[in-house]
């Protein structure tokens, strides 16, 4: 009975019996070698702390992994640190994607690696893409080289409720387990609008908006009922440990021992879903059209959930204000449009206009190729805006690939600033970074440095012993 | 309606401020074409209010564009869909199908692209592809030239059967523009399936060498077998694709063989893209080879940021803005469109600083010789939601 014994344990520490054994479920099989994370003294930089204006010339400290120090002028002395000046470049925190598929969706595209949608059924809450997420992705190692540190992998958009995301650390793969990000909270993919519609039309549905809704709505119906049993079987433990310790031992002649409450069987669909009811588990919701978007967020009131991110968002604009109220981040390209009816309205000033109302924009790439350089669509979200009268700083901007995708990932305390006592995931970029010709010099993940533009190294097992990638160093 | 056309096109223009390389540059465009550049009189002309330092450069040329036949990409009924069952449409010419209305189109000007180079796709032979300037409300205004390459394809379950048909192909059009006499009387022998007397006629200026035959190749092995093939038959070839191109960068620019890239394809993509690099473009370029770089039409706008990013790859600033600018008129043998001289099309854009850097825009763009209006439906649905609730409208007041 170790499993009744441990829920019985931690429904006394405040988590629930579910809970305990969803985590069970996410269990380090091995510890992953520490990095070298030495004291380094990144100095003479400009730093773009993006918690604090712009520093001209400057510092960045950094200690066992995490930030200790940041400010202008020079870096105070730290016994045994490592002083690295490097003039003329620029710091900024590492940048975080919301939206990716690598590993699951990997480079070279294969068939027998499209791992990224479940597409058996229009519901599958239960299925991981830390399940199938293949290490190797030579995209890793394509991503820390555009600056990226953490990154959130989703299931495809197949489904109306698609599985759950796993936020990783962009370090070199030994499996995704290994790659998850220290403590980030469980998130889940949601989809609306066409493609549930497309890919289960003829599947047995759903075949339209309404029905889409209808399967998510019956689906957190469902949720709530085995939320119900839970809450009882934890209600019953609570009960029985303490009437355990207020009378002990003895037992009257011929009394049975008292049974142990049985545990309701597990459902791993509906174990996420209860996640997303008791906020445990962060909703990513792909959805294009404000309608749409509107939509989601009733069923969220309905059933009592929050959404943490739309996702795409191409007329997030329209509902800005709904958005920001609700405190509901979305994660958006700049430029792409046109390719399917539900972008059709999608303008590069959504971002912008978002940010000018308040609310949490995010430059996502949900691209091999985009994820590389999302320095550069920030900075095109950032222009389209100022370009019609939209002012904002470049603080702000760059808080859309920093500090907002922390948020929206549950990682904000952690990283996505400059700030002392963060993980020390750093970039040092060899130019302004919204500037198209801007490199990622140097970057670094919880303090080691984990790429160097002049020491390509190679990640990934795919690409050993083949001419594949990378560029002479010029 | 004609006499006002006449009217428009008259009036001269005139643009000043530098070049990229920060030179002062004026230009000066009468009906529709450059007359003159340097010291120009813009006496009678109208001369666009422009800040000093305005880089003034050729319209950008997207090529293998989707534009004007693809509206909303998963809707079919919006989409040309040429594969009909037919491998060999080279009687097919794409540029038909150009919707000049398309709202891609002021969009794709806002990015400075004032010609597009049309995609034509599916099968061995997939048709003709059209020069179109992003300007016009007809086709008759908007295109070029309906004729400036053939696009064709080894992709599919064999490599080398796709090349050999191509081959194939090639050899009968010969061999019936040899005997077009014994052919009209009915005194030839029969040609192989598929390939009409309409389809060899069609072919001639390919086979001949005289017009490009747009392949489509990224692996090292594929571009290598596809210009010996090119040898062999004589053909004049434009590679598309090219991701392992800097592989075998000295075999394309001994054959003159321009190439279309994308600098962005870096991680493989596929497994033909296995040995791509950053530093792709650059090398080609530095190897003499003539560089053009695509994207995905449904965000063309970023034509000028890809020619950064090769830049950022190593590519010379100057060489990258050929390839979005001049090269494609040199590749596809279009006239006119080989940099800002007299008697070239009056295409051009002022930017408001380095055209491929990401906080450059066009202040200023010209499309034969017109200035067109910096405006598309996404800047209309700007305005409209500028301020909430935008839509719904407001109701209106009650009339008078």
């Amino acid at each position: 009975m170790v499993g009744f014994s441990l829920a019985l344990w931690s429904a006394w520490a405040g988590e629930s019996a579910l809970e305990v054994l969803d985590a069970r479920g996410r269990a380090a099989v091995e510890v992953f070698p520490a990095a070298e994370a030495g004291r380094v003294v990144l100095a003479d930089v400009t730093v773009l702390p993006v918690s604090g204006p712009r520093i001209e010339k400057g510092y960045v400290a950094f200690d066992a992994g995490r930030i200790t120090a940041v400010g202008e002028g020079s870096a105070p002395a730290l016994d045994g640190a490592v002083v690295v000046s490097m003039p003329g470049h620029v710091v900024t925190p590492g940048l975080i994607d919301t939206h990716s598929h690598l590993g699951v969706y990997p480079s070279p595209g294969a068939h027998a690696h499209e791992d990224g949608n479940e597409m058996v059924r229009p519901t599958t809450p239960g299925v991981w893409a830390e399940h199938s997420l293949w290490p190797q992705d030579p995209g890793f190692e394509r991503a820390i080289a555009g600056g990226i540190t953490s990154l959130q992998i989703l299931p495809g958009s197949a489904n109306l409720i698609g599985g759950r995301g796993v936020v990783v650390q962009v370090v070199p793969p030994r499996g995704g387990r290994a790659m998850r990000f220290p403590g980030a909270p469980e998130t889940v993919k949601l989809a609306c609008g066409e493609n549930p519609k497309r890919v289960y039309g003829e599947k047995g549905g759903p075949a339209t908006r309404m029905g889409n809704l209808r399967g998510q709505r019956q689906m957190f119906l469902d949720a709530l009922d085995y939320q119900r049993k839970w809450r009882e079987y934890d209600e019953a433990l609570e009960k029985q440990a303490s009437a355990g310790s207020a009378t002990p031992k003895k037992k009257k002649k011929g009394e049975e021992p008292a049974k142990p409450p049985t545990e309701p069987g597990r459902d791993l669909d509906k174990d996420t879903l209860v996640g997303v009811l008791e906020g445990r588990i962060l909703p990513q919701i792909h959805c294009y059209r404000a309608d749409d978007m509107l939509s989601m967020l009733q069923v969220a009131d309905e059933m009592g959930f929050s959404v943490r991110s739309f996702h795409h968002a191409t007329e997030a604009y329209k509902i800005r204000d709904v958005l920001t109220a609700k405190g509901v981040a979305a994660s958006v390209w700049v430029d792409w449009w046109g390719f399917k009816l539900e972008a059709f309205d999608a303008i590069p000033q959504n971002a912008a206009l978002l940010a000018e109302a308040g609310g949490r924009p995010v430059i996502h790439s949900d691209d091999e190729k985009g994820i590389q350089r999302l320095n550069q669509e920030a900075a095109k979200a950032w222009h389209a805006g100022l370009a019609e009268g939209i002012e904002l700083s470049e603080e702000e901007a760059l808080s859309w690939i920093t500090e907002n995708p922390a948020w929206v990932l549950g990682i904000d305390d952690q990283v996505g600033t400059l700030e002392v006592g963060k993980r020390a995931d750093v970039v040092v970029w060899d130019a302004e970074p919204f500037s198209v010709y801007a490199k990622a010099r140097l970057v670094f993940v919880d303090g080691a440095l984990r790429y160097d533009a002049e020491r390509p190294v190679v990640w990934s097992d795919f690409e050993v012993g083949q001419d594949a990638g990378h560029a002479e160093v010029r | 309606m004609l006499v006002l056309l006449t009217t428009a096109l008259a009036e001269c223009l005139v643009v000043k401020g530098v070049d990229a390389g920060g030179a002062t540059l004026a230009v000066r465009m009468d009906d529709g074409r450059v007359t003159a550049t340097g010291q120009v009189s813009s006496v009678g002309c109208t001369v666009p209010e422009l800040p000093t330092g305005a880089v003034i450069t050729p319209g950008l040329v997207a090529v293998n564009s989707t534009i004007g036949l693809s509206e909303v990409g998963m809707e079919d009924a919006t989409v040309e869909l040429m594969g009909d069952g037919d491998p060999i449409r080279p009687t097919l010419r794409v540029a038909d199908a150009y919707d000049p209305a398309s709202v891609h189109v002021p969009v794709m000007r806002l990015g400075g692209i004032t010609s597009a180079v049309l995609n034509v796709w599916d099968g061995l032979i997939a048709g003709q592809s059209g020069w179109v300037r992003l300007a016009g409300a007809t086709q008759a205004e908007a295109v070029v030239a309906r004729e400036v390459a053939v696009v064709g394809s080894v992709g599919g379950r064999s490599r080398a059967l796709q090349l050999d048909r191509l081959a194939e192909v090639m050899e009968e059009a010969r061999v019936y523009a040899a005997n077009k006499g014994k052919v009209t009387a009915n005194a030839f022998r029969e040609f192989p399936e598929g390939l009409s007397v309409r389809d060899l006629e069609a072919l001639g200026p390919v086979a001949r060498g005289e017009r490009p035959l747009v392949v489509g190749a990224d692996r090292a092995s594929d571009i290598e077998a596809v210009l010996r093939m090119g040898q062999q038959q004589g053909l004049k070839l434009v590679i598309s694709g090219a991701a392992e191109g800097w592989k075998v960068r000295d075999q394309l620019a001994a054959t003159r063989t321009p190439v279309i890239v994308d600098p962005l394809v870096y991680g493989a993509g596929s497994f033909d893209q296995v040995h791509g690099r950053p530093d792709n473009a650059a090398l080609l370029a530095e190897a003499g080879v003539t560089v053009m770089f695509e994207s995905w039409t449904h965000n063309s706008p970023i034509l000028a940021q890809l020619a950064g990013n090769a830049v950022r790859g190593g590519m010379d600033h100057q060489a990258a803005l050929d390839a979005i600018t001049v090269n494609p008129g040199k590749a596809f043998g279009v006239p006119g469109y080989d940099g800002l001289k007299p008697g070239n099309a009056g295409d051009l854009v002022a930017w408001s600083g380095d055209p491929l850097e990401i906080g450059s825009r066009p202040l200023l763009v010209v499309v034969n010789g017109e200035v067109q209006p910096l405006d598309s439906r996404q800047k209309a649905l700007l305005r409209r939601y500028r301020e909430l609730p935008g839509s719904p409208v407001p109701a209106l007041s009650l009339p008078q």
